[in-house]
């Protein structure tokens, strides 16, 4: 069975691979096989966890059922009103639930992250000193760099200002920053995409024509 | 002989349970055992535990002083062992945590789920032991009993009571700016080149006689990535439907195409062309991450759409829809507040909004005063971020300097207990 799995895995890798030469029958297959299975199996998974296990085991059969779980579930039947489109504008209220509930969740961690954890991150000595007293000159010069950083890539993220002049100098020198860590960004992900590319290998190389160990 | 082999055997096992019982008995009397080599350490003292303040329950915090064998005196302290019982008396046979040497507190915490591994049930009574422990298992020193001590939830995290502030100052800043707007006062936002590019991508594809693919990631509705995508869909969808262009938008998620839907079928009557409207140009795909960027490349290759506008959440897609984007000719814009996947973008398309730039990109388009007031308070808020920034770090060099000691601390004032 396992050998069966090898192959089935092996010859769905080098058909999806096959897009890197052109698009193909093969690759069309091997991509509605994906789309169709992924579709089926959370279809599988949402019913069983949500519908299922949460809210008929939960709110339902449970011995002490959790009420509120009906909520949910009424504002799920109001969703299908979509299907009636006399009706179809109920749908809108569960949606805009899901939407000012989550909105009103995440504005404390917003505050959080970007605002608070922000200055209480940039306020810090912009001279560093070491254990004699004397001046760290390259971690100084690191602390200043983060802190030009900082100025000017929210500088350019002002919209109700034209970038004009010094401040528009200022955006520039921001702009500057955002892409020099994008660059950063991009390498480092682009390392962890070989590794991805490597174990691709390893599987093809090693588990099914077993040429290295 | 068969009898002496059966006599020796009994003695053995009697000497032997004679012994556990023994090292059980002076065990369960004296906390303190010794071996050869190393003596016990001087046990924690003022050992309390109270309910962990500002949380949602479920959590203990354990205090101590440290063992005068920590560090000092017989320097033979490795760590300590946080044990727990339901009694006064004991037994203490649970280990709820171990902790180095130096540490002087633990928080007993568990989910909030009950059964989970752990659990630690609120308002219900339990008393805490440390145990000062060396290299030698079996040499380490108890502290005194304390408790009883239950775990409760708070209404309110004092913790937070920095963001409540700053929360109130920008709902008012956002209100005012809003009621401004909607009085007629002009706000200003200025130009976005990825969004000023939006028009011109879709004549080129009028020209071409070819669709726009609209992309919203992998994001849910309640993002607010995909919120301000959704705007921007309904400004592309209106000028599709002016130009009498196609436009397709493969979902990834269900209740994302039916907003699309109802948004797309509001552009197309807003541009007075309803039946041209056709249903099936928002549909969904699957909702597994690379079997959805799968379909949405074959789109790419087989429709061969001049213009690709990726707007919302995106994730490790990103850069395959890009590429495969610019095999198949098409003009790219795109837009996402997913910092990892901007390099991408900024490669492989055209266009890029970067960051917040995708949420000013709605304000702009749409010129609601809802959103216009609410970029406009956001300016202020950074400006504000900016200001008190600077302000911190002068304090933090030079008010010592300066004799201003209560400004020494400014950098406390924006910590924020979570």
């Amino acid at each position: 069975m396992e050998t069966v799995g090898i192959w089935c895995g092996a010859i769905l890798t080098l058909a999806i691979f096959s897009f890197l030469y052109k698009d193909n029958p093969v690759y069309k297959a091997c991509e509605a096989i994906f789309i169709g299975v992924s579709a089926g199996y959370y279809a599988i998974v949402y019913f069983f966890d949500s519908i299922y296990k949460k809210f008929w085991l939960g709110a339902v059969t449970a011995d002490q059922p959790e009420e509120w779980l009906f909520g949910g579930a009424i504002l799920g039947v109001l969703f299908l009103t979509r299907l009636f489109p006399k009706i179809s504008w109920v749908a809108r209220w569960p949606l805009a639930f899901i939407v000012g509930a989550t909105a009103g969740l995440y504005m404390v961690n917003y505050f959080v992250t970007n605002a608070m954890n922000q200055v209480a991150s940039t306020i810090t000595d912009v001279i560093a000193r070491g254990d004699a007293g004397d001046i760290n000159w390259i971690q100084s010069f690191g602390t200043l760099v983060i802190l030009v950083g900082v100025i000017t890539g929210l500088m350019y993220f002002f919209f109700s200002k034209e970038h004009k002049g010094a401040f528009g100098g200022g955006a520039k020198v921001g702009i500057w920053f955002l892409m020099v860590t994008f660059g950063a960004s991009f390498g480092y992900t682009v390392m962890s995409r070989m590794s991805l590319l490597i174990g691709r290998m390893d599987f093809l190389l090693g588990d099914w024509l077993g040429l290295i160990n | 002989m068969k009898n002496l082999f059966n006599m020796s055997r009994f003695k053995i096992v009697f000497t032997v349970c004679v012994l556990l019982s023994l090292y059980s008995f002076v065990n369960a009397q004296a906390p303190a055992v010794t071996t050869v080599g190393i003596t016990p350490p001087a046990p924690v003292t003022e050992l309390t535990a109270v309910d962990t303040d500002n949380d949602h329950g479920h959590s203990i915090t354990v205090k101590w002083t440290p063992s005068a064998d920590d560090g000092a005196g017989a320097n033979n302290v490795l760590g300590y062992r946080v044990m727990r019982s339901n009694s006064f008396e004991g037994p203490f046979n649970d280990t709820v945590g171990v902790v180095p040497l130096g540490s002087t507190n633990f928080e007993n915490s568990s989910s909030i789920e009950e059964g989970a591994e752990g659990f630690i049930p609120d308002n219900t009574d339990f008393y805490y032991r440390v145990d000062a422990l060396t290299g030698d298992s079996l040499v380490f020193s108890s502290s005194e009993v304390t408790g009883p001590v239950h775990s409760y939830g708070q209404w309110f995290n004092k913790g937070l009571i920095p963001v409540f502030f700053a929360v109130i100052i920008f709902t008012a800043l956002t209100v005012l700016f809003v009621s401004a707007a909607r009085k007629g006062k002009e706000l200003y936002v200025r130009p976005l080149a990825g969004i000023e590019a939006v028009d011109d991508a879709i004549g080129r594809a009028t020209e071409m006689g070819r669709p726009i693919l609209y992309v919203f990631g992998l994001g849910v509705a309640s993002d607010i990535a995909t919120i301000a995508s959704f705007t921007i869909l309904s400004r592309v969808a209106k000028r599709v439907a002016e130009y009498q262009t196609n436009l397709i938008v493969p979902c990834y998620d269900p209740i994302i195409m039916t907003v699309a839907q109802d948004i797309v079928k509001t552009a197309y009557m807003d541009a007075g062309r309803p039946n041209d409207y056709k249903e099936d140009a928002v549909f969904f795909i699957t909702q597994a991450q690379f079997a959805y960027v799968g379909a949405v490349n074959g789109i790419m290759i087989r429709e061969l759409p001049a213009t690709n506008i990726y707007m919302g959440k995106f994730y490790a897609e990103s850069l395959m829809l890009a590429e495969t984007g610019v095999v198949s000719g098409s003009i790219q814009i795109a837009g996402t507040d997913e910092i990892a996947q901007i390099p991408f973008f900024v490669v492989a398309c055209d266009y890029t909004l970067i960051g917040e730039e995708l949420f000013a990109a709605s304000a702009y388009l749409g010129r609601e005063p809802l959103l216009l007031g609410s970029l406009k308070a956001q300016d202020y808020a950074k400006a504000a971020v900016l200001v008190l920034a600077l302000l911190g770090i002068l304090a933090v060099n030079f008010s010592g300097d300066l004799g201003l000691t209560w400004l020494v601390n400014f950098k406390d004032w924006f910590k924020v207990i979570d």
